[in-house]
């Protein structure tokens, strides 16, 4: 990955000529329109930067680090805070997690370890192909299908068993933390299978065959020697799946609800920092309340790129380490 | 590790392998019946009408959404002639041209946009574009998924760029080419089934954002004329028309859904068996 | 790939007769008149005016920062919202009344028939969380006779700015002085004591559709079209009015002092058959178009809508306007300069 250029590596003896012959050769031209591009490139995401930056800057100044902790959104009476849709977007990702880690890394464990070649790319391909449906289709979705079945099948029986849990408390308006959070978990598992099972097949053949060899069984071989050969990239997979769940809005605004509460329960309706600015910054009048919205922006963008951050580093780390 | 092989053991093994055959197939078979209803109920209430007519007047049934589909391919348009050509060129440069560090630099930075939520790219697409235009547009929208593009143009270009071969590259600087035209008349022809499949899975990628067309495309009851006024689309058809409470209006958002998903599908399946069968000509 | 492209642009670009678009957004509240009258408009002018519904909070803020040519708002702007404007761009912004709607409180109450009597310490009650269930003394004792389950009452606000809230909530304020002092001045989004959030009068009425035991404020027409239940209110009368033309059109009648910017709110007005939750609605316009086709464009859709268009408002429940308001504002539009 990190090879130089094959232009800049040494390769080409360079030929002594003037500006004016590389120009009429078109190499100084090629390089600048791609210099420039990629020029442009860093000024895009710069001034993505500079405008949230310099747009929070009324909420900034008014609140400070406070905007971050406080859980009063009260546009009427100009008082922001931020809390309740941080704690919505947290609550519904690690909601997502919880459901998709298990599922997607054993079904990585199967289409790496178990099927056949063949059934694993074709079932990888379905796999990916599902990564591609439109988030506001799985919202379409989550309303009409998946909220009404939840309503009906799962939340019944799981109030029944452990309805004394705080998180399982109150009424259930099928727009929810829940909601939200199984809707999410659905678009982030193809990532983690497709990414995990990489992952897996990248550890070498020879560890398996080494554990086998020793008596070890197909499941404590995948258990005790791929698994911890490959975990820095599974979490990574991991942390990527997360970064989309975050950022994750219209799916989310759909089914969440819309209620800038924090509730310790997963059945009421909340919010997160993605779905209060899909709903509210078109419609937000007033600089204090649109520099709120554009500053969850900025925190969103701060979040993801954390996390983004550091699942390259994870599965880069994996890549390298197997190689 | 105990060596002999218990029947406990054995029989954790049997569990364990599988457990995780079944979360497969639970996995597989809740995105399937997702996929197969949304294409059943979807499909069912597609009309003729649905492509050739405008969308009526609230309490009016009937009607349909032609503005937005084309709608949808004007911004995709627009953003594709931004995403693409900046997204190749960068490629191209981080291929072909740059330095160890600067190439570093911007790698980084594109993992950076790829991260960025697609909400926060409409908010700067609408201080960028529309505030200063004084117009909501086609325009804004083609400028914000435009820029959604670009990371994905970037890397797919680089990518199959280094996977051609160096020796193509000698090859024509020996017959006295300059890099230029090795470049784009040898290197960039080598890899071009590569390349165009990857930006069409990454104008699949956009074709269904929603969220930053919210506040930058707006919406359209009528044709949009030109560039410069607000437009409709599908996507924000479907989420404006899902969470209306009328039955006929759920039935235009589940008919929406179907044609965006066949869309984003179809491109989806052209670009692999582009990829799959460039894959299998080189190994020949 | 090309071709497609090739084939989308000129559709693109195809050369149609020369129309004049203009773009407006704003109130939900009005959206099902405005549609109906643009694409009439449409249909009898070369002016195709786009309406997108994005709340009347999006209008004023629209038409503030010049995104849209006009906006429309259920919430007349204060003299403060006014004069910012006008420091802002050196003209004044004009509010021209369009038509009268009310909002109901529409409900999803299983095994109830007849329409529910809500008096104001009721819904501002149930607005505060205060009375949580159906079958509360407070619901009772308005419906004698009436099977209330006990079931949980679900309460559904809007998620956006909307000027259905601040009718909705100038109104609760006007009659609980528990809910000003807790909520405080009626706003187009206030911070909720109760409830979940819908997003437009569409989302809702589709929450109160979907949700047993849900209550939600919508504008009429919205219930009607959507089959929706709607309770009857008490006014400040005394009698249970339920809201229709008549009752709108009474609230608006018995309100005659209106001053010159039309600023004015109807609720809790006076009169036996007054609906107490009615509203004006209103198109914000500049005082100021530089483009003389958009300009003569707006003129003349805003003399047909509060003449001919009227005819078109009952139809969609909404009430007519009052003559002299009608009067009133045929001068005003001499003023978009």
């Amino acid at each position: 990955m990190a090879t130089s250029a094959y232009f800049e590596s040494g390769n080409v003896p360079r030929v002594r000529s003037g500006f004016i012959d590389r120009l009429r050769g078109g190499d100084e031209i090629a390089y600048l329109l791609t210099l420039a591009s990629s020029i442009a490139i860093l000024v895009i995401v710069g001034l993505i930067v500079f405008e949230l930056w310099i747009n929070s800057q009324p909420t900034i100044k008014t609140f400070g680090w406070n905007f971050l902790v406080s859980s009063k959104w009260d546009p009427n009476g100009d008082k922001f805070g931020a809390l309740p849709f941080i704690y919505g977007t947290c609550v519904t990702s690690a909601l997502a997690l919880l459901i998709a880690i298990p599922l997607g890394i054993a079904a990585a464990i199967f289409l790496s370890e178990m099927a056949p070649p063949k059934l694993s790319s074709l079932l990888t391909f379905l796999i990916e192909l599902l990564a591609a449906v439109p988030s506001v289709i799985y919202g379409l979705l989550g309303i009409f299908v998946l909220a009404p079945i939840i309503k009906a099948y799962v939340v019944p029986p799981l109030v029944n068993a452990f309805g004394f849990l705080p998180i399982f408390q109150g009424d259930f308006f099928g727009v929810s933390f829940l909601s939200a959070g199984v809707v999410l978990s659905i678009m982030i598992v193809p990532f983690i299978i497709s990414v995990s099972r990489e992952v897996l097949l990248a550890v070498p053949i020879e560890q398996r065959e080494a554990a086998l060899a020793v008596g070890a069984t197909k499941w404590e071989t995948t258990w005790q020697i791929v698994l911890p050969n490959a975990r820095t990239g599974i979490i990574g997979s991991i942390f990527l799946a997360l970064a989309r769940a975050l950022g994750e809005t219209m799916a989310v605004t759909m089914v969440i609800g819309n209620t800038p509460k924090i509730t310790a329960s997963l059945l009421s309706p909340g919010y997160s920092i993605a779905a209060v600015i899909a709903n509210e910054f078109a419609e937000a009048s007033g600089s204090l309340y649109i520099s709120s919205l554009i500053f969850l922006g900025l925190v969103l963008f701060g979040l993801t790129i954390i996390i983004n951050a550091a699942a390259r580093v994870l599965i880069s780390t994996t890549a390298e380490r197997s190689a | 590790m105990d060596l002999r092989v218990s029947r406990a053991r054995k029989a954790t093994n049997a569990v364990m392998l599988g457990l995780s055959g079944l979360c497969t197939i639970l996995v597989i078979g809740v995105l399937f019946f997702i996929l197969g209803y949304l294409l059943w109920h979807g499909g069912k209430s597609l009309t003729p009408s649905f492509f050739t007519k405008l969308p009526k007047p609230s309490g009016e049934t009937g009607g349909g959404m032609a503005n937005a589909i084309v709608g949808s391919g004007k911004v995709l348009l627009l953003a594709t002639s931004i995403g693409v050509p900046i997204g190749f060129l960068a490629g191209v440069f981080l291929a072909e041209f740059s330095g160890r560090a600067f190439a570093f630099t911007i790698r980084y930075v594109v993992d950076l946009l790829n991260g960025v939520p697609s909400i926060v790219v409409g908010i700067v697409a609408y201080a960028l574009v529309v505030r200063p235009m004084k117009h909501f547009s086609a325009v804004a929208g083609g400028v914000a998924l435009g820029i959604m593009m670009i990371p994905i143009a970037v890397r797919t270009t680089e990518e199959f760029l280094r996977a051609v071969p160096n020796s193509l590259r000698e090859g024509a600087m020996a017959l006295g080419a300059t890099r230029a035209k090795t470049i784009f008349t040898v290197v960039v022809p080598a890899a071009i089934s590569g390349l165009i499949s990857g930006m069409m899975l990454n104008l699949a990628r956009v074709a269904g954002e929603t969220a930053p067309l919210l506040f930058t495309a707006l919406g359209n009851m009528f044709w949009s004329h030109g560039w410069l006024q607000p437009i409709a689309t599908l996507p924000v058809m479907v989420y404006n028309y899902a969470i209306a409470p009328e039955e006929d209006l759920h039935q235009q958002a589940w008919a929406a859904g179907f044609v965006l998903l066949s869309l984003v599908l179809a491109i989806n399946l052209t670009a692999r068996m582009i990829i799959a069968r460039g894959a299998a000509s080189s190994r020949r | 790939m090309k071709l497609a492209y090739l084939a989308l642009a000129s559709v693109a670009t195809l050369p149609l007769t020369a129309q004049t678009q203009l773009t407006g957004a704003g109130a939900t509240f009005p959206a099902p008149i405005y549609q109906k009258w643009f694409n009439k408009y449409a249909s009898s002018s070369n002016v195709q005016i786009n309406y997108q519904p994005i709340g009347s909070g999006g209008g004023i803020r629209g038409v503030n920062e010049s995104t849209v040519d006009f906006g429309a708002s259920d919430m007349p702007l204060n003299a403060k919202a006014l004069q910012a404007f006008k420091d802002k761009h050196g003209f004044d912004l004009l509010m021209f009344p369009t038509v009268l709607g009310a909002a109901v409180p529409s409900y999803n109450v299983s095994g109830v028939t007849q329409p529910l009597k809500f008096t104001p310490e009721a819904l501002a009650g149930i607005y505060l969380g205060k009375i949580t269930m159906w079958n509360a003394p407070e619901i009772k004792s308005a419906n004698p006779g009436v099977n209330l389950p006990n079931e949980k009452i679900v309460v559904v606000h809007r998620s956006d700015g909307s000027g259905t809230t601040f009718c909705w909530t100038d109104y609760l304020a006007k009659v609980s002085s528990e809910w000003a002092s807790k909520v405080g001045k009626p706003n187009a989004s206030v911070d909720w004591p109760a409830g979940i959030g819908g997003k437009g009068n569409d989302g809702v009425a589709g929450f109160i559709k979907q949700q047993p035991g849900a209550i939600g404020y919508v504008e009429l027409i919205y219930a009607v079209k959507n089959n929706l239940p709607f309770g009857v209110v008490k006014n400040s009368a005394g009698q249970f009015v339920k809201a229709d033309l008549n009752s709108v059109g009474a609230a608006a009648a018995s309100t005659t002092d209106i001053p010159a910017n039309f600023a004015v709110s109807i609720t809790n007005a006076a009169g036996k058959t007054a609906y107490p939750i009615s509203t004006y609605t209103w198109l914000l316009v500049p005082s100021k178009i530089d483009d003389a086709n958009k300009r003569n464009a707006i003129r003349g859709f805003l003399k047909w809508a509060i003449t001919t268009g009227q005819n078109e408002v009952e139809a969609l429940q909404y009430a007519r306007l009052p003559k002299a308001v009608v009067a009133a504002e045929e001068k005003q539009i001499a003023k978009i300069q």
